[in-house]
């Protein structure tokens, strides 16, 4: 008999009006939706109990994911799928509950992750961006400044980079890459900065980013 | 979602606000409604989504089959900025549809600061200011709230006001205006059978007519208008609507949990206090209705905090049952019950280690004036030997933190009384040592003062307020004498006191000075980052109006005040009588000692007060 409480994992979607939903205020819509479906977190010990709850990798405001990862642990057993079909009752419009199942793997082994997206350009022409563009993202080095704890450093994202295809689809320019999701933690914003800083001419003037998958550092697809 | 809103989203701080798609939200389908109504605050959405009067209005307009209402809130400044380069009008959360494809636009006003943004809303979503602009019956522009218990600094920009609780008179006035939108009336024609509305004011069917000194000489009432507006109240309070289903926001907001109404109005009758008088009378509601509403609440919301409001919490006779049923339900699911500031006079112990049991805040008291003299005088019942009583029964308990709430500006008030203020927090502090159980910890007692504004309906609304020099330099006194390292002492700007003051007590004509701040860019102007007093000055000397004149003046019993034509049900004579006892320093009794008779019971309509 399985009665799992304590290392369970939801993979959940935060898309459409949910994207602008940040990650402090996630923690909140996630711990009231999981008291909406009457499934009870455990509470830590201490002056002030908070639910016991942790996200995988924080999610940037404005961008889509199809592969959120929450682990947190329960008072009493609820079966697995109830968990998720209650969940989806409670969830807020824009996140849905895609799976509930118990952990082995630690999530700081998340490794590399995939993201889509898309480069809007107003007054430029996408196809004719396009080989600058693949040219810009082969480099073998691209070093960026960004605001590091000790004000402004430099960081090479070249190798946070593991794959990238660019292709122009109906003027505007997208982006599948597997990118590195932690130590070091790849942005995909980044990318966006990278050409702003490097090759203006080339910075789009929207770009939005969905995360589709997570993978271990091999390559397989984390669970 | 709209591409170019997209790209704004981007750039805006907190951007959740502005999304919609929260839990519980209500959504209709558009082919099935005969009438669409925006409920707007105009206030951000951080502050509007925390106001029960708004979660009340939504649920009980959309408890109507055809009518789907929905909310729209100010915009931050950058936000504002962005829609208007964008050239993007203002949209209700729901729908995303910009308010002028909207039947009905309601905006509901809690304070007067918030006047501006009423203009403000108004422009962003392309619909022109003046009523008379407005030529159409559709959209209908109207207010209701607290502040339109004066509806004359508004009354040129609002087809209608809304004087009193608006659950039933909203229904009913949108049911009218489904009438006549059905029949193709013309504005004037609803506004005319709009008026028969009980607490409906149609400021066009009344015309002030002012002195040589720019006193009202009479507010002349047209044809077909009542000679005086009776506020409305919910007569059976225990049965009226609650909604136990609230929109929950999906990013912080300022008071982020349930909340319950445990009563309307208050019996203590505190002569300052504006909100003690236009709620009248008291009426409140079961215990066991009140449970059951915050447990539908707290299971409909999953918030984890769930908090008691009304005017004085306290006066609930069954506190202590209360808290028993909703502790019962919050201590195993770890949910914090938090009771607002309480009475120091009738403070229990036994109710402060309840609340306690789950989650611990600060302690705060208002006594609002700093000697027993003065707090008799303007009817504040609290006596200094109760407050330290509970300070001393608190410090014992383990809490360390107290927060006291004065006002300096108060009618009568002299030196001795604002000295009397550093002498009632030294007195506190005084008890630590002897009594504090946590020494360790520290004790912090915070005094705040803010400037006294007279209001309307209320036994000194004919009162001068003090100036802001003179208000400043009873500030400094006080600062003197408040020198402990123990004690933080925060006072309110003169400046926001005195623009509340001329609002509150304004006339039609202020109406022409607030079109003018907003013009030259007032908006969001309860928020210091954007007041500023230059620019109400420059609007005040444009339109040749003095502040002074209507903040700092005496006016005498028999002067037409500008709300003269609504009537809250308590007498204007029972509100001089009171304000003769404040030069006496005479008490009142509260309700439950003795009946006053400050009239207030006929609303009731046969009913009885506290029943």
């Amino acid at each position: 008999m399985n009665e799992a409480t304590e290392r369970l994992r939801l993979r959940f979607s935060k898309t459409g009006r949910a994207v602008y939903i940040s990650h402090l205020d996630l923690m909140r819509t996630m711990q009231r939706a999981f008291q909406r479906a009457e499934i009870g977190l455990k509470y830590s010990e201490g002056f002030n109990p908070h639910a016991q709850m942790s996200f995988a990798l924080p999610l940037s405001v404005g961008t889509a994911s199809l592969c959120e990862i929450l682990d947190f642990k329960l008072r009493e057993y609820i079966s697995l799928s109830e968990i998720v079909f209650r969940l989806n009752r409670s969830l807020p419009e824009g996140i849905k509950a895609l799976e509930v199942y118990e952990w082995e793997n630690k999530a700081k082994n998340i490794k590399w992750l995939d993201i889509d997206g898309s480069f809007e350009y107003d007054d430029r022409s996408a196809a004719e961006l396009l080989p600058e563009l693949i040219e810009f993202f082969s480099r073998e080095s691209i070093v960026i400044e960004k605001k590091t704890k000790s004000g402004m450093g430099q960081s090479d994202i070249a190798p946070s980079i593991r794959s990238i295809l660019l292709d122009d689809d109906n003027g505007s320019v997208t982006i599948k890459a597997v990118i590195s999701a932690q130590e070091p933690t790849l942005n995909p914003e980044h990318l966006v900065t990278a050409l702003r800083q490097l090759a203006p001419q080339l910075a789009p003037d929207f770009a939005s980013f969905t995360r589709t998958q997570i993978y271990n550092a091999d390559m397989t697809v984390f669970r | 979602m709209d591409k170019k809103l997209a790209r704004i989203l981007q750039r805006v701080q907190k951007p959740a606000r502005y999304t919609g798609g929260e839990y519980n939200q209500i959504v209709k389908d558009k082919s099935k409604l005969d009438l669409r109504m925006a409920l707007c605050f105009p206030d951000t959405y951080e502050i509007g989504m925390s106001n029960l009067g708004m979660k009340i209005l939504y649920g009980a307009i959309n408890e109507m089959d055809g009518v789907w209402c929905e909310r729209v809130f100010a915009p931050w400044g950058d936000m504002e900025d962005e829609l208007r380069s964008a050239g993007i009008p203002l949209w209700a959360l729901e729908s995303g549809d910009c308010l002028s494809s909207f039947d009905a636009i309601g905006f509901s006003i809690g304070y007067e600061i918030a006047y501006l943004d009423v203009l403000n809303m108004l422009d962003l979503a392309g619909i022109p200011l003046r009523s008379d602009e407005r030529k159409e019956l559709l959209p209908l522009v109207f207010a209701g709230g607290t502040s339109c218990c004066n509806p004359e600094p508004m009354a040129d920009f609002m087809d209608l006001m809304l004087i009193g609780e608006g659950e039933e008179m909203d229904v009913e006035l949108l049911e009218l205006l489904r009438t006549a939108k059905k029949q193709g009336w013309t504005k004037r024609q609803f506004l005319l059978e709009a008026a028969k509305i009980g607490g409906v004011y149609v400021p066009s069917l009344y015309h002030p007519v002012y002195n040589d000194d720019g006193t009202i000489n009479r507010i002349e009432a047209l044809e077909g208008a009542p000679e005086q507006v009776q506020k409305r109240i919910i007569t059976d309070f225990e049965n009226s609507y609650f909604p136990t289903a609230p929109v929950v926001p999906s990013t912080e907001i300022v008071h982020d949990r349930v909340t319950l109404e445990l009563f309307r109005g208050c019996i203590r009758g505190c002569r300052f206090c504006q909100a003690g008088y236009v709620y009248r009378p008291v009426r409140p509601r079961s215990v066991e209705k009140v449970v059951q509403q915050g447990i539908d609440s707290l299971e409909n919301t999953g918030y984890q905090e769930v908090t008691l409001s009304s005017l004085s919490t306290s006066d609930y006779r069954p506190l202590n049952e209360l808290c028993d049923g909703l502790l019962d339900f919050c201590v195993p699911r770890s949910i914090g019950l938090s009771l607002p500031s309480l009475r120091a006079d009738n403070f229990s112990i036994e109710l402060m280690h309840k609340v306690q049991s789950v989650r611990k805040s600060g302690l705060t008291f208002a006594p609002e004036a700093g000697t027993q003299r003065l707090r008799d005088a303007i009817n504040k019942n609290v006596r200094e030997e109760d407050l330290l009583n509970t300070c001393r029964i608190a410090f014992e308990g383990g809490w360390n933190n107290v927060k006291l709430y004065f006002m300096l500006g108060l009618p009568t008030e002299t030196d001795e009384d604002v000295l009397g203020i550093a002498d009632l927090a030294m007195k506190v502090l005084a008890l630590w040592k002897p009594y504090a159980s946590n020494k360790a910890k520290g004790l912090r007692i915070t005094v705040s003062t803010s400037c006294f504004v007279p209001k309307p309906h209320t036994p000194f609304q004919w009162e001068p307020q003090v100036d802001m020099d003179e208000y400043r330099r009873r500030v400094t006194l006080l600062r003197e004498h408040l020198r402990a390292k123990a004690i933080t002492y925060n006072w309110h700007d003169a400046d926001t006191s005195l623009i509340e003051a001329v609002l509150s007590r304004g006339d039609r004509r202020v109406g022409a000075v607030l079109e003018e701040v907003w013009r030259n860019g007032g908006r969001l102007n309860s928020w210091s980052d954007y007041f500023d007093f230059q620019r109400w000055l420059d609007a005040f000397e444009k339109c040749d109006l003095d502040p002074k004149f209507y903040a700092c003046r005496e006016r005498g019993f028999d002067e037409v005040l500008p709300w003269s034509r609504v009537s809250m049900g308590v007498s204007p004579k029972f509100m001089w009588r009171e304000r003769e006892m404040c030069y006496k320093a005479e008490l009142s009794p509260d309700c439950r000692v003795k009946c006053t008779g400050c009239g207030a019971v006929r609303l009731l309509k046969g009913g009885r007060c506290d029943e």
